[in-house]
């Protein structure tokens, strides 16, 4: 079902992705974001929407384990790529470290940028490496928030970094 | 339960990413509505075009005469027009026109881009100067929204004998609330049983006043209309009054296509259209005696209240109040005005009008410290209120008040006294780095000010589920500020009941009474309040009945309410606001017990400020307060932290730029709020002192926050940089260079 245009451009295009462990194949237009296929088509209502111009970082997804504002990233570039979105994380209904330290800290208000930012701290702790407070602070710049003040998903991210940590040590590779 | 960090009820949702808010909600074959807007300040709309290429005849379009109802939001003051029709005037360049919805959102954009508005330009006012000046007159018959005036004593006299007469002017910018959360409405109107059901499910904070706006719009009874508070991504105030508007845009559409409709805003409509907190004005004067005593104080505080009244009355009532801040003084004289200009309505925001009048105040104490040669510190320990003193409108204060301890603390806290020695040392280098250390102290008035809970007369209730738990039935929304934790907090501890086994229902207006708005830093103490009467007569209704003997264990209370509840059905028990014995409040006179009681704070800020780029950091902050007994210190303390946020923002980076009445900066990109890597550790102490007419002790906590942060900061710009025309936030690079050169070139 390939449309094209008077020049003959095609402007829709199969996407072949997975999304949080499950294979996806879906008909796009080429001019939508990732943000919008996984929200209005994919149902990944977890996925939020609050600029549409990659400031705020609600719409964050880990793309091949990076993360990324899917708000700015079409969704044709997705394509034979993974995609884990905030519900891709709990397995079974078991909240992850991160999760957990988010809620335990208190990091999290009214929720809205909570999935982006808990992604955010998953690539982080994935990452393996170890971060400063400051890079901490950094790395997690990208994220606005309103509510918090950044104090305790900072604290929620350096604990889940610490516990992290610790799991390496007593379970090394 | 009261005093533990008890986990947040809905923290596990969102995290799980399963919270769902408005836009998250499925809706099938949902219209996507837009609005389309007029782009000029002032005129007469003449006439709506259509203009070629779009298929208009597949849209659902809604104007000024479609409106089946009232034509006017309901608020304080009823003025503002839902629409603006053909021949009526446009008072703001963000005044809607025409409503339209399409399934197909792009294509609905483009139509919105189709649309031409002819209109019939007048000339606009676009600030308070003009405004006061009549230039030209746009509202009423003295572009007056709103006049307060409180007395006590008499100021004119003093002026002459006093030792020292000190006068300042201060000016405070708009604050966007930018909740990520952009504003957004879902709505369904169809019959049922015959009759017309409206049902808006939407981000905002009273659901009931959206109700009493759809109630209005529609011409219908309360039974017909229905509001559903979703999961909300922030507010701070942006969705008090705004969602009475959306809310009914939304309704309208719906109600015109029969199907349902989403509005949903983007983030640059949310930042050009909905509310503000309102830019401000105010001059002060002060006399004190040779030895620094407050002897007399006149403040003119002018808000910029927009287009409309809206919420402008009530925000500049409270800013009023707050206006002669914490101190001791025989003599005051307050004039208050809200002005209109041709800007979109300004409206709630965190503080509410206080931040504004406690900006000039705390800003000014310590102008006039270092005018009388004297240490702010001691300036201020001289004329702190105490028990026993009377506030500007005459209030008593009656508990037992220690500012001077809660500021010792605060100054200890941050290493004042060394800070200032050591920076006095630092400074005088070469170097660009500056470094201050300032702060600030202040109150905030819990709940409505005056006779504000008398009139709203608030209800709220609990109700026995089937499988014995107890539900909280409030219309208190929950924006992230904890109150589904709190309430069932507080219900726990009186019915002496795990938290576990508490829960608040949804806020749906179908289910839930009407607990009033979740503002004003009433919800913990007014609405907790009237839920702890609930409890207890609900634990007594059900010992009454036979249901339940004391004493229990969670596991037979929790077998007894499922006993009752299978046995009658339902089993609720609701409780009313009462006002305690001793307020008084005189609405015309302003005079009495404007709050029932404030929380008190003090916050004190440490800057660095690089004289290369302009640029300040804020290095240390420490946050003071006494707020009642602490239900939750985790959530108390987010609270805390949030707020100093927000109060650090509009002190130095949130700069709302208007051009021709309209914010040209209506972005993320460059509408500036702090990230992670702009704020410091923010240290949050709480001193507990309970009150007697709090649930456990509890006072107000959610506005407080806001109102300290910009003077103190800006108090430590002074430390840092020595006398300059500080007297305007947000203190940007720009502006605080300007206010250098200013006293480089003399």
């Amino acid at each position: 079902m390939l449309t094209k245009n008077a020049a003959g451009v095609k402007a829709r295009k199969r996407l072949c992705m997975t999304v949080n462990g499950r294979a996806v194949e879906i008909e796009i237009d080429i001019r939508e974001s990732l943000l919008d296929v996984l929200r209005d088509r994919l149902q990944f209502t977890g996925v939020k929407q609050g600029c549409s111009v990659g400031e705020c970082g609600a719409c964050t997804v880990l793309l091949d384990g990076t993360p990324v504002n899917s708000c700015i990233y079409l969704a044709a570039w997705a394509h034979g790529k993974t995609v884990v979105t905030i519900e891709g994380l709990a397995q079974d209904g078991k909240l992850t470290p991160v999760q957990e330290a988010f809620v335990d800290e208190g990091a999290i208000q009214c929720g809205f940028c909570t999935p982006g930012v808990v992604l955010s701290t998953t690539a982080m702790v994935d990452s393996g490496k170890c971060f400063t407070h400051d890079e901490v602070r950094r790395e997690l710049s990208g994220h606005l928030c309103r509510c918090t003040g950044y104090q305790k998903i900072v604290d929620a991210a350096e604990r889940a970094l610490r516990e992290a940590d610790v799991a390496a040590d007593e379970h090394p590779v | 339960m009261i005093g533990a960090s008890s986990i947040r009820k809905e923290g596990r949702a969102k995290v799980l990413g399963t919270a769902i808010y408005t836009d998250d909600k499925f809706m099938p074959g949902a219209l996507h509505g837009l609005t389309v807007r007029s782009e000029v300040p002032r005129g007469i709309l003449r006439a709506i075009h259509f203009g070629e290429g779009i298929p208009w005849e597949e849209f659902t379009l809604v104007t000024a005469a479609d409106i089946p109802g009232t034509n006017l939001v309901a608020s304080v003051v009823d003025d503002q027009p839902f629409l603006i029709g053909i021949g009526e005037e446009i008072t703001h360049s963000q005044q809607a026109v025409l409503l339209l919805a399409h399934a197909d959102r792009h294509l609905a954009e483009k139509a919105r881009r189709a649309v031409r508005l002819e209109i019939e330009e007048l000339p606009a006012v676009l600030d308070i100067q003009s405004s006061l000046d009549l230039q030209p007159l746009i509202y009423g018959t003295n572009n007056l929204l709103k006049e307060i005036r409180i007395a006590k004593g008499d100021p004119d006299p003093i002026w002459a004998q006093a030792a020292h007469v000190i006068e300042g002017e201060y000016r405070t910018g708009a604050q966007e609330q930018m909740y990520i959360e952009p504003n957004a409405m879902l709505s369904v109107v169809e019959p049922k049983d015959g009759l017309l059901q409206v049902t808006v499910w939407g981000s905002l904070q009273c659901p009931y006043y959206v109700h009493g706006a759809l109630k209005q719009l529609f011409g219908l009874p309360e039974k017909q209309v229905r509001v559903v508070a979703m999961e909300m991504g922030g507010a701070f105030g942006g969705k008090e009054d705004y969602p009475s508007v959306n809310g009914g845009h939304a309704a309208l559409l719906a109600w015109k296509s029969g199907k349902p409709v989403r509005l949903i805003y983007d983030r640059e409509e949310d930042l050009a259209c909905t509310t503000k907190r309102h830019p401000s004005r105010t001059r002060l004067r002060t006399a004190f005696d040779a030895d620094g005593n407050l002897l007399a104080l006149e403040a003119d505080f002018i808000l910029d209240g927009g287009a409309y009244a809206t919420l402008s009355p009530v925000v500049l009532s409270r800013g009023a109040v707050h206006a002669a801040g914490v101190y001791r003084c025989p003599h005051v004289r307050i004039h208050a005005r809200a002005v209109a200009t041709n800007t979109p309505p300004p409206g709630a925001f965190r503080g509410f009008g206080a931040p504004q009048s406690l900006f000039a105040m705390e800003r000014h104490m310590d102008r006039c410290a270092r005018q009388l040669s004297l240490d702010a510190v001691e300036l201020r320990k001289k004329n702190f209120l105490r028990m026993g003193d009377t506030m500007a409108t005459g209030q008593v204060i009656r508990e037992d008040l220690d500012l001077a301890g809660l500021m010792d603390r605060a100054l200890a806290a941050i290493g004042y006294r060394d800070k200032r020695a050591a920076f006095a040392l630092t400074n005088p280098e070469d170097g660009p780095i500056k470094r201050g250390v300032g702060f600030s102290v202040f109150m905030h008035g819990c709940g409505f000010t005056g006779n504000g809970e008398s009139h709203v007369a608030s209800v709220a209730g609990v109700e026995g589920l089937a499988d014995g738990t107890v539900a909280v039935l409030a219309a208190s929304t929950e924006m992230g500020q904890g109150k589904n934790t709190v309430f069932a907090q507080i219900v726990a501890e009186a019915l002496q009941l795990p938290v576990e086994l508490v829960d608040t229902a949804p806020v749906d207006t179908d289910r839930v009474p009407n607990s009033g708005p979740t503002v004003a830093s009433r919800s913990t103490m007014m609405v907790g309040r009237i839920l702890e009467d609930a409890a207890i007569g609900f634990k007594q209704a059900l010992v009454q009945q036979g249901f339940l003997a004391e004493p229990y264990t969670p596991a037979s209370f929790q077998a007894a309410v499922a006993k009752a509840v299978a046995a009658l059905g339902s089993l609720r028990c609701y409780g009313q606001y009462h006002r305690p014995p001793g307020l008084q409040w005189n609405d015309v006179t302003y005079q009495g017990d404007a709050y029932p009681t404030y929380s008190w704070a003090c916050y004190a800020a440490e800057v660095a400020v690089d004289l290369d780029t302009f640029e300040v950091k804020v290095a240390d902050f420490v946050a003071v307060q006494e707020v009642g007994r602490v239900v939750n210190p985790t959530l108390a303390a987010g609270q805390i932290e949030g707020g100093v946020a927000q109060g650090i923002g509009w002190g130095l980076w949130e700069e709302v730029a208007m051009q021709r009445g309209r914010m040209i900066n209506n972005q993320m990109t460059n509408y500036i709020i702090p990230t992670s890597v702009d704020l410091p550790r923010i240290q949050v102490i709480f001193l507990e002192n309970a009150h007697a007419g709090g649930p456990g002790g509890a006072k107000g906590i959610g506005e407080l926050p806001m109102d300290g942060p910009a003077p103190a900061v800006v108090n430590a710009l002074e430390n840092a940089l020595g006398a300059l025309r500080l007297d305007e936030v947000p203190m940007t690079p720009d502006r605080l260079l300007e206010r250098c050169e200013e006293v480089s070139h003399g």
